[in-house]
């Protein structure tokens, strides 16, 4: 809670520690200050999970976050909760641009995906053949924008729960908690997410001819 | 002790922790004896590794500019 009054320090400048939360003892253009103040940080790390979870449409999915999360300031009680409250708005954001574009999942046969192996696919297919340790040839051939394109064949289904736990470092329970899923849920797409990945990994490689300049 | 196909299915849970006592021990057992699983676990983390190295993105100056003018323009 807060200590004393909020009026005492007007001199001051606004520091975020300071307080713990907004929208008590606040005039409306002080709030939109520590809102601009909240989220100007954060801008960066947005901006890049709105890329890996739509793409060319991130800058967009940013704007919408902004905009709802300035409308709703009200729901964030602990500023310290800033970070992963406007991450939660965000991947909602990004996931209504995904439906209203009207991406429809994919037509998965999940009994071969179950089965599986990139790194068996690897062994068997040999695209290095001079090679001792093919398997890691193999990954690096891909680029970070590679790996994030093999991403975006996915469904957003699978890719959401993927790069919130694999690459943005969220737990599954907050992955859960973001989504409105049961955490069961959660860990079932990201086992078909991954092996979804392994499977996009060897068509893009082969779609986009890296096995071929490896092999040269 | 479990198939190589049962093992594989719960390698990335595995290296995630997320698996349970008995199948922790159930893949361990399997670990040691079995050489190709091995090999499937240490591409696991490679894979887990490529992911995670992919995340870094850039953010385009002139967006960052327009993001920030969106923040300037926000009136309570
Ligand atoms: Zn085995």
């Amino acid at each position: 809670m807060i200590s004393g009054s909020g009026c005492n320090n007007r001199a001051s400048p606004i520091r975020l520690k300071d307080v713990t939360q907004v929208g008590v003892l606040y005039t409306e253009a002080e709030q939109a200050e520590r809102f601009r103040l909240l989220a100007r940080e954060q801008l960066p790390r947005l901006y890049g999970i709105a890329r890996k979870l739509v793409g060319s449409d991130a800058e967009d999915a940013v704007q919408d976050c902004l905009l709802k999360a300035f409308r709703n300031l009200g729901q964030l009680n602990d500023e310290s909760a800033a970070p992963a409250w406007l991450a939660s708005i965000l991947v909602n954001c990004c996931r209504d641009r995904g439906r209203t574009k009207g991406r429809r999942p994919e037509e998965v046969n999940f009994e071969d995906v179950e089965e599986f192996s990139l790194y068996r696919k690897i062994a068997y297919e040999d695209p290095f053949p001079y090679s001792d340790s093919l398997h890691l040839d193999f990954l690096e051939e891909f680029t970070a924008e590679d790996v994030r394109s093999v991403l975006m064949r996915l469904s957003e289904l699978y890719r959401v729960p993927l790069v919130l736990v694999y690459m943005e470092g969220f737990l599954v329970r907050e992955v859960a908690e973001i989504l409105e899923a049961p955490t069961g849920t959660i860990l079932a797409r990201l086992h078909r997410g991954r092996k979804l990945f392994e499977k996009h990994m060897w068509s893009y490689a082969t779609d986009h001819g890296l096995l071929k300049e490896a092999a040269r | 002790m479990i198939s190589c196909s049962e093992a594989v299915r719960q390698l990335w849970e595995y290296l995630d922790g997320l698996v349970g006592d008995r199948e922790l021990e159930s893949i361990e057992a399997h670990l040691a004896r079995c050489r190709r699983c091995c090999g499937e676990l240490e591409f696991a983390r490679e894979l887990r590794g490529t992911l995670e190295r992919a995340s870094e993105v850039d953010v385009p100056d002139a967006v960052l500019r327009r993001l920030t003018q969106t923040l300037e323009d926000l009136e309570p």
